[in-house]
């Protein structure tokens, strides 16, 4: 049992998906069971792998039970191949964790916004959570082409479902995607020429032998790197993400909101230390000015564009292209402690945008309202709500003990160590603009809101506000046990999540620099 | 010439799938109509399979299938030993096959799940398409981004 967890973590999303759609349109109250169930299923046996990684190191997973076979040229591998280090295994938990808990939260918003699609959005929700951590498990550069295209179907549908706008903004993301998938897939055809096989293992032994300054190679890197980017919203690419989330269903922002972005840069990552190498990726081809000058770009114009947005979820889509930013910068450091940082701020980043979009949809289901209005006198209104909030605001802040802090702090050690402090004062001035936005909501939830609850929505034009949240009192209220508990409960346990990895981060950062050290990244630690 | 030759048309097969790339590029960017959108996404996608499809092809070589008295043991390949001296025996008994004689299968293998793929990328875009008909009364661009309301994009 304990050797098959890696194909668990896939396969019972992927069961869960095939069961509703066999049995959900005539049970619905079946659809919402199957989802938790599938992926509580799919959370113990990523953790059950996590820990398995602890005890004995890296876990491979053939696929039908094709094991390598011995060529004159060495071991080579037959079948598609699982891979969980301590690294993709972290990421998978926070993978299936956010999907669990999302599943939760989504019991109101699916029923209330998608009234008659309920067993089509979870069919596709599943898809979803099995494309990303099909990714992120996979050790197949092809298989992993495929994964990203389940997950980017997905999600243009998840997208679609929503509203009028929202179908807009997936049909340009239906473009983007293609495009990016495209050319990660025409990189790992460079990358096939040159090394005649499609397990990441074996290209990177491979690629050993061949002379480095092959200009397909690099060609292949290129393909890649701009495929990966257009896919993660990194800045100049990044339109098509605001309005995608923007628009889309509540729960569907929630989920790919933290979720998809960070699964790129952990594929970017692993293309980097695991396919091409630290020592080709770093010290052959000195890119690291370029792109950490290219994400210095992407932080500053990340916060300054979420800073002039006025639109809750708009701001929040901002401050992930500026994230976005971060992680690729970290990564591209070239050094361990700045590696560290980044795929640590995969973890808290994840967490950190899930549970402010949770908190957002909260206040917008509640009051109506999408503008940074909506959150006039909150913490009167909705104490327990504001205290998710305000963790969350931190975090992304960089306040200790939350992780946002250690996150940052890694990022800037390993900035200050290679010696970019552009992207130190990045990072700062970045810092310094998420405190603006945020203490500027604390201070309107804590000190704004005179009014009477139901006042500020006639005041509005409803057309800029989504159709929602229409069932308001006016009497301003705890409104504490109108929020439903099914929204609230995931909330706190992501924002109890965020105090966690802050307190673990000497672990995970140990975890992390472990398996970083057998992936030859270990100066300097 | 030789420079031509080296760079034209021993690789062909390269060029074409560039400029066909660069015609759905173009389309997919540059096209004022959601379909002609779709058809540039089409023509990219079916350059690059069109690329991967060029490389598994070897000058004068066969269909990857063995005939009948090419195929040693009654019809596998054992690959795996824990006998190495048996193993040594077996390698002797197999008949010598050039892999330069037999065309690569596995980019065609790849590109069928490629097929499927853009097929089924064009079905969901097809899909929206029409739904963004249906909400805006319009497949042209422009026409569309006239009836969102200003501030209420980007």
């Amino acid at each position: 049992m304990v050797e098959q967890f890696p194909i668990i973590i896939i396969i019972a999303p992927l069961f869960g998906a095939i069961l509703i759609a066999l049995l959900g349109f005539r049970f619905q109250s079946l659809c919402l069971p199957a989802v938790v169930g599938s992926l509580a299923i799919s959370l113990a046996a990523a953790v059950g792998a996590f820990l398995k990684v602890l005890e004995q190191g890296t876990v491979l997973y053939n696929l039908s039970g094709w094991e390598r076979v011995t060529t004159p040229r060495g071991l080579f591998s037959v079948s598609i191949e699982y891979r969980i280090d301590a690294i993709s295994g972290l990421v998978l938990m926070v993978i299936a964790a956010v999907g669990l808990l999302n599943a939760i939260y989504s019991k109101v918003s699916v029923t209330t916004e998608t009234p008659n699609k309920v067993p089509h959005y979870y069919i596709l929700y599943l898809l979803l959570v099995a494309g990303l951590a099909g990714m992120t498990i996979t050790n197949d550069a092809f298989n992993l082409y495929v994964l990203l295209e389940i997950s980017s179907l997905t999600s243009y549908a998840l997208i679609a479902i929503g509203s009028r706008r929202a179908v807009l903004a997936s049909f340009n993301y239906v473009i983007m995607g293609t495009i990016g998938a495209s050319f990660y897939l025409l990189g790992v055809g460079y990358l096939y020429i040159k090394t005649g096989t499609l397990n990441m293992t074996d290209i990177h032994s491979s690629l050993a032998t061949i002379p480095k300054d092959s200009a397909s190679i690099q060609v292949a890197l290129i393909l890649i790197l701009i495929g990966l980017w257009i896919k993660m919203a990194f800045f100049p690419l990044h339109g098509w993400l605001p309005n995608a989330y923007a628009y889309s269903p509540t729960a569907t922002g929630t989920l790919m909101g933290p979720l998809v972005t960070k699964v790129m840069i952990y594929i970017m990552i692993r293309m980097m230390l695991s396919v091409f190498g630290t020592e080709y990726v770093f010290d052959h081809l000195q890119w690291t000015n370029i792109v950490v000058g290219l994400s210095v770009v992407a932080i500053v114009a990340g916060s300054l564009f979420a800073l002039s947005r006025s639109d809750l979820r708009k701001m929040l889509t901002y401050l992930i292209v500026a994230e976005v930013g971060y992680m690729v910068g970290g990564a591209w450091l070239a050094n361990s402690m700045g590696m560290t940082g980044a795929i640590y701020h995969i973890l808290s980043d994840a967490m950190m945008t899930f549970t402010l979009f949770m908190v957002i949809g909260i206040v917008i289901t509640r009051t109506g309202e999408t503008q940074l209005t909506a959150f006039q006198g909150l913490f009167r209104k909705m104490p327990i709500t504001m205290v998710g909030f305000t963790i969350a605001a931190l975090s992304m802040i960089g306040l200790p003990p939350t992780c946002g802090f250690f996150s940052k702090y890694y990022l800037v050690r390993g900035g200050i160590e290679a010696g970019q402090w552009a992207y130190v004062s990045a990072l700062l001035f970045s810092s310094l603009i998420n405190a603006v936005i945020f203490f500027r909501l604390i201070e309107m939830a804590y000190f704004h809101g005179g009014k009477a609850y139901g006042e500020e929505i006639t005041d509005k034009d409803h057309e800029h506000h989504r159709s929602r949240g229409k069932d308001l009192d006016a009497e301003p209220d705890g409104t504490l046990e109108k929020v439903p508990c099914s929204m609230l409960a995931p909330m706190l346990i992501a924002a109890a999540s965020l105090l966690a990895i802050g307190i673990l981060n000497r672990p995970i950062a140990g975890w992390i620099n472990a398996a970083l050290e057998t992936l030859n990244l270990a100066q300097g630690g | 010439m030789d420079f031509f030759y080296q760079t034209f048309i021993a690789k062909f097969n390269y060029w074409i799938y560039v400029i066909l790339m660069m015609i759905g590029l173009f389309a997919m960017i540059a096209k004022n109509n959601l379909i002609k959108k779709l058809v540039g996404m089409c023509i990219f996608q079916t350059a690059i399979i069109l690329f991967y499809v060029s490389i598994g092809v070897k000058q004068d070589a066969r269909i990857p299938i063995l005939t009948k008295d090419e195929v040693p043991h009654g019809g596998h390949y054992t690959t795996e030993h824990h006998d190495g001296h048996k193993d040594h025996k077996a390698d002797q008994e197999r008949p010598y096959i050039d892999a330069k004689t037999i065309t690569n299968p596995i980019p065609h293998v790849l590109m069928l799940t490629a097929i499927v793929v853009g097929v089924s990328t064009l079905g969901v875009a097809l899909a929206i398409a029409q739904k963004v008909h249906l909400h805006y009364g319009s497949l042209e661009e422009d026409e569309i981004l006239a009836k969102i309301p200003l501030g209420n994009d980007g």
